[in-house]
């Protein structure tokens, strides 16, 4: 660790690492600064005689002035900047890569739109953008790699989701950041950055030169979802290929805006879709009867992923 | 500064009763402040001891002090709830507040002595539930947070409950507070005049009475999912684990500030004493106080940058954060600036001023980073977090708490301790808590997170010597303790009712105070800080 700051492996490191420069730089200032002053001022100002000369000086609007507007100035830029690149951290791009993350007590599962599974280790690939959409199954956990500079809480009953593009092949370690239990600090994966050519080879499921273990190929998601989709009888109100049943369609309706019921609108997410499994009823589309029923305990919440990754297909 | 020399004609220092009676049922605020002042000094003990223990496992990355990690888990959990709740929450309010809030303001006692006494025995009760809770302890650290508090096999309903039941202590002491310092001020005691420590325990009292009762409802609502299965944070019934982050930050973002708010006003009382000053900027420091009280309440969710809150949730809270450290720098400067061409005596307790403006500053500095939104991302959860907020608490709080114990002594107590050893004692402290702490911040930006009973190799050389500090922090405290009990079985008095040259009320009457304070009540005429005035 011969730096202060861990190597930077993502697209997003280099911005949080120049407002760390800077928040350091104005904090070393001041601090040496205040240090300085309050050391000299010791020094000088110590008593020498019990009958010492001191100043009656009360207050002095001038300097308090000063020091008031310049830490402001200061600050004010210093938030604008951490905001700006926070937005850029919560904004993935459109062409992002897709992995669906499970964490539970205490294990990472991923599963990639191939069909591919992998536990405790994350194949992504060099240069390309990856958004990761995670759910938990238990308690709150986090996702951290301090190469890439991000972290997310995970919840259980929620879809949270972050997103980075890896610079630099290697093996990172990956880090749950937020207190599960006592396999939390056992709660550690890899995230694998692979070169263009040896992610097509993994893609495959050809055996890695460095042996990394390959998973097992199975269904993808989007698979299993189309089954769930005629099993479970979503079929009966809501169409694939556009016609208006009794529900809505499911073609292109991922990433649509809907008008409510109530007059507002929703963008239909991973979350609006689980919502509206679960609790048919809490956010209504204009112009359909409320007569689906809640699906809660009867589709899991991996069957849940599984159709909201189907219906992502529907295009 | 008031008119007229004290005398007193039948002296009779208010420590002269003995009995267990005379203080279980003493209605004096002083004696009062010595019962808060020994409960909290023992819980500052075992809380401090499991730091040491802690410490202690992570030498080395693997498990080898404790034997599960889930022992560890409870070590933190004990460690952290401890100190916030039983330690530094009631800390310097209830102890120094109680003793020098009427000494003061020139007043014979509190406004309601004996709700003040029933908020000690409802302290007494919260810690008695919390001591039987200790033989199963929980393991979710001192947030409590949901759903994991739910799920989690060890006994969470005792702790939780604990809390509760000391938060209706903390509101009876920010009422009883308040009403006194609005009606029992001396004749000439104008709110222009009070001494700074009253202006931030004003501001102090009102945090406790506004924002205790939300903690309490939320660690109720936690009893009651825990208990009787009520959905209220656990999505799997239907609730929401980011509801109690909410609540719990409602509260615990203010308590900060009730616990380092009180030290503020230590150092500006300390800190004139000894320069023979006037405080620079008095009104700046009096108003920031309660600048400070304020916007503390808008900047919860801070804490929840990456818990899944909105983007815009997220910009303004940290814009309001960024506010936060505005009045907090002004102090900072003012204290400094006090300083300047003054007649400045190192008495052990005006080192411990002198070291808070200079932790505290690390502390505050350090919180500007976690304030901006993107490196936040980075730095929550890791040991970055854990430096900053012991720079806070310890280079804060417990620095002034230190230094008010010095300073204070011989009035409280009517005893000399050792200045000497009081000096070594400070200086072990100052470099061991700077050798345990500030390798952390650097911990944190490798990415080391916290709560983690094993880690990775690397972080290795960090940990071990931030242990080694907790060992030179340790030994500190224990010759500052050892040093400040032992006078307390010695005969003798102190030579002088006002050896430092204090012009505040409360140094103007004898050394220990007598029953009532004052025989008469005084008349002010000029502020409290009139040092070297021609």
């Amino acid at each position: 660790m011969s730096t202060w700051i861990p190597e930077s492996a993502s697209n997003l490191a280099a911005s949080v690492d120049n407002i760390t420069l800077f928040v350091t730089i104005v904090s070393v200032f001041f601090f040496v600064l205040i240090s300085a002053v309050l050391v000299g001022f010791s020094i000088k100002y110590r008593r020498k005689s019990e009958d010492q000369e001191t100043a009656y000086i009360t207050h002095n609007s001038v300097i308090e002035t000063i020091w008031t507007i310049i830490p402001t100035i200061l600050l004010m830029v210093i938030f604008a900047w951490g905001w700006i690149a926070f937005k850029e951290l919560r904004n993935p791009p459109a062409e992002a890569i897709e992995v669906n993350v499970i964490a539970k007590q205490w294990l990472w599962e991923f599963e990639y739109f191939t069909g591919k599974k992998s536990l405790n280790e994350l194949f992504v690939q060099q240069n390309k953008p990856v958004r990761l959409i995670m759910r938990s199954d238990d308690v709150i956990h986090s996702f951290f790699v301090p190469q890439f500079r991000v972290k997310q809480d995970i919840l259980p009953g929620s879809y949270q989701q972050l997103w980075f593009t890896p610079t630099k092949v290697g093996t990172f370690d990956l880090l749950c950041a937020e207190y599960c239990g006592s396999g939390h600090s056992q709660m550690l994966a890899k995230v694998n950055v692979l070169s263009p050519e040896a992610f097509a080879r993994w893609e495959k499921g050809d055996e890695l030169e460095d042996g990394a273990s390959v998973a097992a190929i199975s269904v993808s998601p989007a698979e299993r979802g189309k089954e769930l989709h005629s099993q479970r009888g979503c079929l009966a109100c809501h169409s694939i290929d556009g016609k208006e049943v009794i529900g809505p369609t499911f073609k292109n309706l991922y990433g649509k805006t809907e008008k409510l019921a109530d007059g507002s609108s929703v963008l239909v997410d991973e979350n609006y879709i689980r919502e509206s499994i679960y609790e048919p009823q809490a956010k209504m589309v204009e112009g359909y009867p409320p007569t689906m029923p809640s699906f809660k305990g009867i589709l899991s919440e991996e069957e849940v992923t599984a159709l909201v990754e189907y219906i992502k297909t529907l295009k | 500064m008031a008119n007229g020399v004290m005398t007193q004609t039948q002296y009779i220092p208010y420590l002269a009763q003995k009995g267990l009676k005379s203080w279980i049922l003493t209605t004096d605020h002083k004696r009062i402040g010595i019962l808060y002042l020994v409960t909290i000094s023992f819980f500052f003990m075992i809380a401090g001891i499991t730091a040491l223990g802690m410490r202690y496992e992570l030498m080395t990355p693997e498990l080898d002090f404790f034997r599960t990690a889930t022992e560890y888990n409870i070590a933190f959990t004990l460690h952290g709830s401890l100190m916030v709740f039983f330690f530094i929450v009631p800390g310097i309010a209830a102890s120094f507040g109680n003793f020098l809030i009427p000494l003061m303001i020139g007043a014979r006692d509190v406004a309601f002595p004996r709700i003040n006494l029933l908020s000690f025995w409802i302290y007494l009760v919260g810690t008695a539930i919390l001591l039987s809770a200790l033989a199963q302890p929980a393991d979710t650290g001192w947030t409590f947070y949901t759903p994991y508090s739910i799920q989690t096999g060890t006994k969470v309903i005792m702790i939780t409950l604990g809390v509760f039941v000391l938060g209706f202590s903390s509101i009876l002491t920010g009422m009883n507070f308040i009403v006194t310092i609005h009606k029992l001020r001396a004749p000439g005691m104008t709110w222009a005049r009070l001494p700074l420590f009253i202006w931030a325990s004003y501001a102090t009292a009102i945090l406790q009475l506004l924002a205790t009762p939300v903690v309490g409802i939320t660690l109720l609502l936690l009893i009651a999912e825990r208990a009787f299965d009520i959905g209220f944070f656990d999505p799997a019934k239907g609730g929401d684990p980011i509801l109690f982050q909410n609540f719990f930050w409602f509260y615990s973002h203010p308590a900060v500030y009730i616990m380092v708010i009180p030290a503020f006003g230590i150092i500006s009382e300390i800190i004139p004493v000894f320069a023979r000053k006037p405080i620079f900027g008095y009104k700046a420091i009096a108003y920031s106080s309660f600048a400070i009280a304020i916007i503390s309440f808008f900047v919860w969710l801070h804490h929840m940058f990456v818990s899944g809150i909105s983007e815009t949730a997220a910009a303004i809270f940290s814009f309001l954060t960024m506010l936060v450290a505005i009045p907090t720098a002004i102090k900072v400067f003012n204290w400094t600036a006090t300083l300047y061409k003054g007649s400045i005596d190192f008495h052990s307790s005006m080192l411990y001023a002198l070291s808070f403006i200079v932790l505290f500053t690390v502390g505050g500095l350090t919180g500007v980073y976690l304030g901006a939104l993107a490196v936040d991302v980075h730095l929550h959860d890791t040991y970055f977090i854990v430096a900053h907020m012991h720079y806070v608490m310890i280079g804060g709080t417990v620095m002034g708490f230190f230094g008010a114990l010095h300073f204070w002594y011989q009035k409280w107590f009517g005893k000399v301790f050792n200045e000497l050893i009081a000096k070594a004692a400070w200086f072990l402290i100052f470099v061991g808590f700077n050798v345990t702490f500030f390798p952390q911040f650097f911990m944190g930006f490798q990415g080391m997170p916290r709560r983690y009973a094993t880690y990775p190799e690397e972080y290795i050389s960090y940990h071990s010597l931030s242990t080694y500090g907790s060992w030179i922090l340790g030994l500190g405290i224990l010759i500052m303790t050892i040093n400040l009990l032992i006078p307390l079985w010695k005969k003798g008095r102190p030579e002088s009712s006002n050896p430092y040259g204090s012009l505040s009320l409360e140094w103007q009457v004898p050394s220990p105070p007598p029953h009532e304070n004052f025989e008469e009540i005084p008349t002010v005429t000029d502020w409290t800080y009139a040092y070297g005035k021609k």
